[in-house]
């Protein structure tokens, strides 16, 4: 049985992720929930059979019980978060959050999807489509070795990025940095988000510069790189190393590009991509916790 | 041309982008030194710091001697006439950055973008306008697009409450004409209050003729650099600018004695190397592309062993913009992987 979910958020980021759920075995996105009722987002879900509101997260949630819904995926603004929240967790609906709001715990699903198991978290959060990118790098190196800085780069095309994240662009570059030290186990972290408007638009780029503690681990990286480059492209196969990793005195530096599946916006947008299947990762395994009965949803008082 | 009678504001760049030649290694001294000889010059803008602006401190683009609080705790008090500005490039500074800036006195925030990219801005120009300080918009490598489109991203800055804004020639890749026609159109369109200014670049050696195309066009704020300090063939020289326009008859309050003493004074030996137009600063005014890419350039292709030139070339295929320093390595690699397998 599939858990039936909702997806508030009707821009490129929710639109995608409608393409995407409707592919998973174990996600059923029923409702699309969007703020403006000319949005194309929502035309097209109607057109695959979805329901939508364009009354936001208040026009889904009084068929929130009658149609089942377990999970939803926030892919709205941080500015808007904490009330969307709000309201799914107190009818018991897990929230998966991909605005930079980071209410919840960080989630980079090679890195610490497994952590979340058993947590019973009813919000957790999916750090930035740089920070998916690059987070599974910095663990990569400092699995092996420790960390003492780590500063990813994210270059991202203009067409890929739509009003929210260029408003809320300081709210990417705190909680990408916050997540690169946490959850990439660096002891201290730095984002920079570059914003490139060539035609025909540039595939998603992102660079990961790493100092180790003493003197890199050259082989042991290599290696750890090399596999953690594999596990990521189990959900995005279009994640590729370009070069590195690079061994400069105490720095090691990664190239990657990061290219989409083109569902929603052409292929150049992978850090939709990243997030979007990120977000559907994780989703599917709390789905299969509700569904064997070890996670049960309840709603969350204030 | 005349410009006789004209007032014209005089900014100087050579503590913030004058960093990028010192791989940001300015000390405290040299900062105060130079920023208070402009004081004495009279000259009543200098901006202060890290060159990539505020929260500019990476691996990517260089670790300063100093942060830019030490920095700007240490000039501004020391200034009687002279105001400081801070830089802020969305995307590598925040809203942090900025508050710390106006906390430690500066009386002007420039909040830059890419010349597409201005909506990334709101926030930033929002907030220092709320503050009280001068807000200026600075549209990046604005040779890229055509007048009209870039005129679009003005009024965007101007509507979130920049009261000047800039067009800043980063690759130092505009002729006088290409000035003229973005400054004219952004003197006729935008609000009579809005202050219209320009950044130069001196690769094609165009810097003083730009910035007088500027000023005949409506531009009232010219940046440059004492001794031509900047990324790049550096900036404007300013003492030399400051000079033209004393010549022609228009008014910057600046002292030219002084000005030009701090240049060769202070500012010339603690330089480097000597800021000219070498092939390599050359083509990046010839293939447009970012000023401050030269030494990542040079330092890249001598350790993989390949031209730098041919590094900056392959950049602007790339069409590679501003921030983009971590593409020079890459390039560099992607270069010294070909010339492996052929």
């Amino acid at each position: 049985m599939k858990i039936r979910a909702a997806i508030i958020g009707s821009g490129n980021i929710g639109t995608d992720l409608v393409i995407k759920a409707r592919r998973s075995e174990t996600i059923d996105p029923v409702w699309l929930v969007g703020i403006d009722p000319a949005s194309d987002g929502l035309r097209r879900a109607r057109e695959l059979g979805l329901k939508t509101t364009h009354e936001g997260v208040d026009g889904l949630l009084p068929h929130v019980e009658k149609d089942g819904i377990r999970i939803a995926f926030d892919a709205t603004s941080a500015h808007a978060h904490a009330e969307t929240s709000r309201k799914l967790t107190r009818k018991g609906v897990l929230v998966i959050d991909l605005t930079p709001a980071a209410l919840g715990p960080y989630c980079i699903p090679p890195v610490n999807l497994k952590d979340h198991v058993g947590k019973r978290e009813m919000d957790v959060n999916m750090v930035s489509c740089g920070g998916q990118a690059t987070i599974p790098m910095v663990a990569a190196v400092s699995r092996v070795q420790p960390v003492e800085y780590a500063e990813i780069v994210a270059t991202v095309a203009s067409k890929s990025i739509g009003p929210g994240t260029r408003q809320n662009i300081d709210e990417f570059t705190r909680t990408t940095a916050a997540a690169v030290a946490s959850i990439g186990g660096a002891k201290k972290g730095k984002a920079i988000i570059i914003v490139n408007p060539a035609e025909p638009p540039l595939m998603m780029r992102d660079t990961i510069h790493c100092l180790t503690e003493g003197e890199p681990k050259v082989e042991a990286i290599t290696r750890s790189v090399h596999e953690m480059i594999e596990e990521v492209q189990k959900y995005v196969p279009g994640y590729t190393l370009k070069n590195g990793p690079v061994f400069d005195g105490r720095r090691v530096t990664t190239f990657v590009e990061v290219q989409g599946l083109g569902d929603y916006l052409p292929k150049y947008a992978g850090n939709l991509d990243i997030m979007t299947a990120a977000a559907l990762r994780t989703a599917e395994m709390f789905a299969q916790e509700i569904a064997q009965g070890t996670f049960v949803l309840a709603p969350k008082l204030d | 041309m005349k410009l006789q009678g004209k007032r014209v504001t005089l900014h100087d760049m050579s503590l913030r982008d004058g960093m990028h030649p010192k791989r940001h290694q300015i000390t405290l001294d040299q900062m105060i030194a130079v920023a208070t000889g402009l004081d004495g010059a009279r000259v009543p803008l200098v901006e202060v710091t890290h060159g990539d602006g505020l929260g500019g401190s990476s691996i990517n683009y260089g670790f300063p001697a100093h942060t830019d609080e030490e920095y700007l705790r240490a000039v501004v008090p020391k200034l009687g006439f002279t105001k400081v500005s801070a830089l802020l490039l969305p995307g590598i500074g925040t809203v942090d950055h900025l508050r710390m800036a106006a906390d430690c006195g500066v009386a002007t925030i420039r909040v830059a973008t890419h010349c597409t990219e201005a909506d990334v801005s709101q926030q930033h120009i929002g907030l220092a306008k709320k503050l009280g300080l001068d807000t200026v918009g600075f549209l990046m490598m604005a040779h890229m697009i055509p007048p009209e489109q870039i005129l679009v991203q003005a009024k965007l800055m101007e509507s979130y409450g920049a009261n000047c804004i800039y067009i800043t020639d980063s690759a130092g890749w505009m002729l006088p004409d290409d000035v003229t026609a973005r400054v004219a159109l952004f003197r006729a369109e935008l609000a009579p209050s809005t202050e219209i200014g320009f950044h130069g670049h001196h690769n094609l050696s165009m810097g003083v003729a730009n910035s007088l195309a500027a000023v005949e066009a409506g531009a009232t704020r010219i940046d440059g650099s004492v001794a031509g300090l900047g990324a790049g063939a550096g900036n404007t020289p300013l003492e030399v600018f400051a000079a033209v326009l004393d010549r022609m008859g228009a008014v910057t309050g600046v002292d030219l004695y002084k000005i030009m003493d701090v240049a060769e004074d202070i500012v010339v030996p603690l330089m480097d190397h000597p800021i000219r137009i070498d092939r390599d600063a050359l083509i990046l005014g010839y293939a447009g592309v970012y000023s401050s890419f030269l030494l990542f350039a040079k330092r890249w292709g001598e350790k993989y062993g390949v031209a730098s030139r041919d590094i900056l070339v392959e950049l602007g295929r790339r069409k590679t913009i501003g921030g983009q320093e971590d593409m020079i390595e890459d390039v560099a690699l992607d270069i010294a992987k070909q010339q492996r397998t052929r």
